[in-house]
C-alpha cells in the first residue's frame, strides 16, 4: 500500500457499477451494527424461538420423540396455520425490538454531523440513499422473520407426507406477512431516525408510536364503542392483515400479544391495508422532507 | 476545451427569495476563486452546481455537463463543505474509504486511496481515531481528504480555512496549491478571505447580492501590474522624463519641490527594467524608491463592492 506517497495524484482505476452502488450503505451499516456485541447477542436471541418451534415441528412429526418426551400423540396431532401465525407473531415482536435498536443508528448519525451533503455530492441520489439504508434493515429483519418462518415451513413439509400442497398458502402468508411488517417497520424506523437526532429518543419514539397508537385505539373504542380508532394501532393493523393472509380473519389469535385483537369487532381487512398504506405514505413524506442535502428556510 | 464552469443566466430562488440572479460567466482557470461578503450567494452557487438546489431559470455547465445531468456531473467533482460533515463514530480512514466507495471506487482501491489521502493531508497518524474526537483543524483536513480521495476533476472547496489557526491555514493553502499544481484537478475555492483566494487562484468571480460584481483574471492582472512602476527620484527633471518616454514608455512626472519628484512609468513588454536604471545613471538621477503599483485583489474586491452587481471584466 502506497501510504508513503505524499503527493496528490488523480485516480485512474476502475469504477464499480452505479446500479448496485447503493449496496455499499448496507454493507457498512451492518458492519457497524455487528460491532456491538450486545446487539449481536440480541440477534442470536432472536433465533431461540425459532429453534424451539423447529423442535416442536420435529416432535410433532416424530412418534419416537413424542414417546421419549411423554407427549400424547393427540396433543400435537398436526400443525395448523395457527402454529405458523403464532411463530410469525413471535418473530414479529423480535423484529420490532431489533428495529427499535438498529434504525436509529442508520440515518440520524448522518444528519447529526451534516454528512448527507457528502453522500449527495457523489453520483448518488436521495432514493439510492434511502434504498441503501432500507436494505440494511430489510436484510436484518428478513433474517429473523420470513427466513426462519420458511425454514419451519420447509421442515414441516419435509417431515409430514402430503402436508405441503394443502398448506402452500401458509408459505405465501409467512412470506408476504413478514414482508408487510418489515416494510412498515423499516420505513417508520428510518423516518423517526431522520427526524429525531438522538438515538435513545428515536428508540423511545418508535415505542411511543406503537404503544400510544394502541392506547389511542382502546380509548377510542371505550368512548365511541367502535374499532376505528385502531387505525393508528400499527401492530393491530398488521395482525388483521396477517390473519387474513393465513385465512384466519375473524378468528381469535393463537397467542395473546402485540398483533392480537383483544376485544371488540375486528376492523375490515381493507381498512387495515389502508391504515398501513397511510402510515407508510406519511413516513415516506417525512423522509422526503428531511433527507435533503441542504435545508431551505422560508 | 470547454470552460470548467459556464454559468448561463443562472437564477436560483430559495424560500421565495431570489438568491442568485442571472449569473453569466465562463470560468476556465485551474483555480477559480469565488469571493463575496457573507450572504452574497457563494455557497448557494456551489450547492446549485452540485445539484442540491434546482435553478429557477437558466442553467450551468460543468466540464461540458449540464446541471440537469446531475449524476454525470457529480462523477467529476469532489466537495468539501463549509460546515461539519462527517459520521462521528467512524474512524477517519474508514469514513474516507466509505465516501470513496460511494464515489465508485472498488473496496480495495478505496481503502488504499483513503490511506493515501490521509497521509497526504497530514493526518496519517490520526487516521484510526474516530472523527468525533478530531479537533476543528483535523476535521477540515479530513473533509479535504474525503473530497480528493476519489480523484475528482473539479474540487469545490467551501471556506476551507474556516476556523483554522495561522499554521493550519498555511498548511491548508499549501495543500490546495499542490493539488492545483498537480495538473489535472480544477479548483473552485469559495471564501470571504481575500488572502486565501489571492494565494491560490488565478481567476476570481466576485458575487454581491446574488449578482456577479466582478470577474477577473488575476494572473493577467498580475502580469499587467508588473509593468506599472512608480519611482521616487532626486535630481530628475523634464529631460529624464523625456528620455524615459524615448524608451517607448508612458511617463508622468510630478515634481515635489526641493529636487525630489515622483515619476510614474508604464513599461512596454519589450523594455527591461534595467533601462530605467541606465537612464537614471546617464542623467545623474538618484532613484530613492521604486514601487510596482499592485492592483491587489483587495482593490478589485473593494471596487466591485462599490460599483455593485451587474458587471465584470471577462
Amino acid at each position: 500500500m502506497a501510504v508513503h506517497r505524499r503527493a496528490y495524484r488523480p485516480y485512474e482505476g476502475p469504477l464499480t457499477s452505479e446500479r448496485w452502488r447503493f449496496l455499499v450503505l448496507p454493507r457498512y451499516a451492518l458492519q457497524e451494527v455487528f460491532e456491538s456485541r450486545l446487539l449481536t447477542a440480541f440477534v442470536v436471541v432472536c433465533f431461540i424461538p425459532f429453534l424451539v418451534e423447529a423442535a416442536a415441528v420435529y416432535t410433532a412429526n416424530s412418534p419416537a420423540a413424542r414417546a421419549l418426551l411423554g407427549i400424547p400423540s393427540q396433543a400435537v396431532d398436526s400443525l395448523e396455520r395457527e402454529f405458523f401465525l403464532a411463530a410469525l407473531s413471535v418473530q414479529g415482536v423480535l423484529a420490532f425490538f431489533l428495529t427499535a435498536w438498529v434504525a436509529p443508528l442508520l440515518v440520524s448519525p448522518d444528519l447529526v454531523n451534516g454528512a448527507l451533503p457528502l453522500y449527495l455530492s457523489r453520483p448518488f441520489t436521495r432514493t439510492e440513499y434511502v434504498l441503501g439504508k432500507t436494505t440494511a434493515l430489510l436484510v436484518l429483519l428478513s433474517a429473523v422473520t420470513w427466513v426462519p418462518g420458511l425454514v419451519l415451513f420447509g421442515l414441516q413439509a419435509g417431515l409430514a407426507d402430503g402436508w405441503l400442497l394443502p398448506n402452500l398458502r401458509v408459505a405465501g402468508a409467512l412470506f408476504a406477512g413478514a414482508w408487510i411488517w418489515i416494510v412498515v417497520l423499516t420505513i417508520l424506523g428510518l423516518a423517526l431516525s431522520a427526524w429525531v437526532r438522538w438515538r435513545v429518543v428515536a428508540t423511545a419514539a418508535l415505542f411511543g408510536v406503537l404503544f400510544m397508537g394502541a392506547a389511542f385505539g382502546e380509548v377510542w373504542r371505550g368512548v365511541l364503542g367502535n374499532s376505528w380508532g385502531r387505525l393508528v394501532h400499527l401492530s393491530y393493523l398488521v395482525g388483521v392483515v396477517w390473519r387474513d393472509l393465513f385465512g384466519l380473519h375473524g378468528r381469535p389469535s393463537p397467542v395473546r400479544g402485540m398483533f392480537d385483537e383483544r376485544r371488540g369487532a375486528e376492523l375490515p381487512v381493507w381498512a387495515a391495508w389502508l391504515g398501513l398504506l397511510a402510515v407508510c405514505a406519511l413516513c415516506l413524506w417525512l423522509l422526503d422532507r428531511r433527507l435533503r442535502a441542504r435545508e431551505v428556510v422560508s | 476545451m470547454p470552460p470548467v464552469i459556464e454559468l448561463l443566466r443562472l437564477d436560483v430562488r430559495l424560500g421565495g427569495r431570489s438568491v442568485l440572479r442571472s449569473l453569466e460567466a465562463a470560468l476556465s482557470g485551474r483555480a477559480i476563486g469565488l469571493l463575496g461578503p457573507n450572504g452574497a450567494g457563494k455557497s448557494t452557487l456551489i450547492n446549485t452546481l452540485l445539484g442540491f438546489h434546482r435553478p429557477a431559470g437558466g442553467t450551468a455547465r460543468i466540464l461540458g455537463h449540464d446541471l440537469r445531468d446531475g449524476k454525470a456531473l457529480r462523477r467529476l467533482v469532489g466537495y468539501m463543505p463549509e460546515n461539519d460533515a462527517f459520521v462521528a463514530h467512524m474512524s477517519g480512514v474508514r469514513f474516507v474509504r466509505y465516501m470513496a466507495e460511494l464515489a465508485g471506487l472498488p473496496s480495495e482501491q478505496a481503502l488504499e486511496r483513503a490511506h493515501e489521502a490521509f497521509f497526504y493531508v497530514g493526518l496519517g497518524e490520526a487516521r484510526y481515531r474516530k472523527l468525533g474526537t478530531y479537533s476543528l483543524g483535523m476535521k477540515q483536513l479530513a473533509k479535504l481528504a474525503q473530497a480528493i480521495a476519489h480523484g475528482p476533476r473539479l474540487l469545490f472547496l467551501d471556506e476551507p480555512t474556516n476556523g483554522l489557526d495561522p499554521p493550519a491555514r498555511q498548511r491548508m493553502i499549501r495543500l490546495i496549491r499542490e493539488i492545483r499544481d498537480a495538473g489535472r484537478t480544477h479548483i473552485l475555492l469559495s471564501s470571504h478571505l481575500l488572502r486565501d483566494v489571492e494565494e491560490c487562484c488565478e481567476e476570481v468571480l466576485i458575487l454581491k447580492d446574488g449578482r456577479i460584481a466582478a470577474h477577473s483574471d488575476l494572473a493577467e492582472e498580475r502580469r499587467a501590474n508588473r509593468r506599472f512602476v512608480e519611482l521616487e527620484t532626486r535630481g530628475a527633471g523634464e529631460s529624464f522624463a523625456g528620455a524615459v518616454e524615448g524608451l517607448g514608455c508612458e511617463c508622468a512626472f510630478f515634481p515635489n519641490g526641493s529636487g525630489t519628484a515622483r515619476v510614474k512609468v508604464v513599461l512596454p513588454e519589450a523594455t527591461p527594467m534595467r533601462e530605467l536604471f541606465r537612464l537614471a545613471a546617464e542623467h545623474d538621477v538618484e532613484i530613492r524608491r521604486m514601487n510596482y503599483r499592485r492592483d491587489s485583489l483587495e482593490d478589485i474586491f473593494l471596487a466591485a463592492m462599490r460599483e455593485g452587481g451587474g458587471g465584470g471584466r471577462p
